[in-house]
């Protein structure tokens, strides 16, 4: 099958030190693709360029054959994403979340209806619709996240770290949902995760990035096979050894902090 | 793209409508001028045979109402950008330019309706309006420098990545836009350096538009008013939709 994601020798430098350092690969349209690597690896800065939220220094990404860099709009007609870390309007309650972002990509109306009391039936959360955001626990608006990223029912889906702080009921629910939607719709999944099992049943095929660079790819099976281990998770410590990184606080962070001794409005 | 539009513009108008604190807060600093300035510098104004002195700031409050909730409202960008939401804008499938849209005329229609209100307590505080007929046009003129001050903060809004500059914009923006527009002295008497630095404030030509509308007397010709605020809008949206469009996370 075609390439659905083409990405060739991407770079992203934040003042001189280079992010993601010339990176390619690629994911066949219909497949189920893991991108994985400890904290600060690359993931997330690799997800933004492909998602045209930042510009890379230098390379090429093709998007469902568009260039996120040319064409954003066309590029952004192709995809869904699950961010890492909140998204949601927080005085907005949980189904007009759901009803902006339908609006935003034009799900027809009876269409939009369904799919929000299904999705919403996936995550748990129907009885909780009319609350506001600002009162739902880091775990509910987690849900509610992920049901809003698979509204839309695009070519391809981003899924940052989507099981973050989620039970296994709710993970499970999750990637069954994930799967039904690969395996009927043929939408192309593309997700980061940290905990290996989930990569090793549900990934078809798997990236591993370390400081930058991809540093192996091929199925679990493969990976395994290539560092002697027994498991995903063996193999992942092998390749990028046991030390805890270290990701240094954006200024995105030091603005949450900031934020909160300043308190809102 | 209209109706990402109209969701942006909803959105704002959700918001502002729900946050009974932000509507009462916000109306604090516009009543304490009126009355502080009103009827403490009023019998000074009348000796110095200008007449009615919250008469005549009366239109320069309610357009201070404007310029700092459309600005605040421009600058509710970056605390989209802290709390998430405005990822969410920026990846869906509408151009930009609607959602920066969207935001200004929502960020437009808050800060005119809170013109509004202020246009209201000060009947309330003792203002006579000139003529009723003139009530109508006064809101058109109270959305266009709303308009204006939206997109100016999205511009600003865009182009800051936290509220470090915040004081900045406070306090090298907002304020000298404010003070220096003749909202509080008429420029027909202030030194001509003065009046020279108002001509370049584009709040002087709303400002003056709305007392010429709301208490029949102005310094400028209505033409140069409307011409200006309409001018100078289309310039900071257009700037503005630029400067959001490239807006990275």
């Amino acid at each position: 099958m075609a390439n659905i994601i083409e990405v060739r020798n991407l770079t992203k430098k934040f003042d001189d030190t280079a992010v993601v350092n010339d990176i390619s690969f690629s994911v066949e349209e219909g497949g189920i693709f893991a991108f994985l690597g400890p904290n600060g690896a690359g993931k997330s800065t690799t997800i933004k360029m492909l998602t045209t939220l930042l510009r890379p220094t230098s390379g090429t990404i093709s998007i469902n054959g568009f260039n996120p860099v040319v064409d954003p709009d066309a590029a952004r007609h192709s995809f869904g994403i699950v961010f890492q870390d909140p998204s949601l309007d927080e005085d907005l309650t949980a189904l007009e979340n759901l009803q902006l972002h339908g609006a935003l990509y034009s799900v027809p109306k009876n269409t939009l209806a369904k799919r929000i009391a299904e999705l919403l039936a996936l995550v748990e959360l129907a009885d909780r619709k009319n609350d506001f955001i600002r009162d739902f626990s880091g775990g509910m608006k987690r849900r509610l996240e992920i049901a809003r990223g698979l509204l839309h029912h695009p070519k391809i889906i981003f899924l940052d770290e989507p099981t973050l702080g989620l039970d296994p009921q709710t993970r499970n629910h999750l990637w069954n949902y994930v799967r039904k939607l690969n395996a009927d719709e043929g939408i192309t999944v593309f997700f980061t995760t940290h905990y290996m099992e989930e990569a090793s049943q549900i990934a078809r095929h798997i990236a591993i990035i370390d400081n930058g660079t991809i540093i192996a790819q091929g199925t679990s099976a493969d990976l395994q096979k290539e560092t002697g281990t027994a498991s995903l998770e063996e193999a992942f410590l092998k390749l990028t050894g046991n030390v805890i990184r270290d990701e240094s606080g954006s200024s995105l962070d030091r603005m949450r902090t900031h934020g909160r001794r300043w308190g809102r409005r | 793209m209209n109706n990402a539009i109209y969701v942006m513009w909803l959105r704002e108008v959700k918001r502002f409508i729900r946050s009974k604190s932000r509507i009462v807060g916000s109306l604090g600093q516009p009543i304490l001028f009126l009355v502080a300035l009103g009827y403490g510098l009023g019998p000074v104004f009348q000796k110095a045979g200008q007449g009615n002195y919250l008469e005549f700031i009366a239109p320069g409050i309610i357009g201070m109402a404007i310029i700092f909730s459309a600005i605040f409202n421009g600058m509710q960008v970056i605390w989209d950008r802290q709390f998430g939401f405005l990822k969410e804008t920026m990846v869906a499938p509408v151009s930009r330019l609607a959602i920066m849209f969207g935001r200004t005329i929502g960020g437009a229609t808050v800060a005119s309706a809170q013109g509004v209100l202020v246009l209201f307590i000060a009947v309330l505080a003792g203002f006579r309006v000139a003529s009723w007929t003139g009530i109508l046009p006064a809101v058109i003129i109270m959305l266009l420098i709303a308009l204006l001050f939206s997109a100016l903060g999205i511009m600003v809004a865009s182009l800051l990545k936290d509220m470090q500059g915040f004081q900045l914009i406070m306090n090298f923006l907002i304020m000298p836009l404010f003070f220096l527009s003749g909202a509080l002295f008429p420029l027909n008497s202030a030194p001509s350096a003065l009046l020279l630095v108002a001509r370049f404030d584009p709040l002087s030509y709303g400002v003056d538009a709305l007392r010429y509308f709301l208490i029949g007397t102005s310094t400028f010709s209505l033409t140069l008013d409307v011409g200006v605020l309409l001018g100078v809008s289309a310039l900071f949206l257009a700037l503005g939709s630029y400067f959001f469009s490239i807006i990275e996370i």
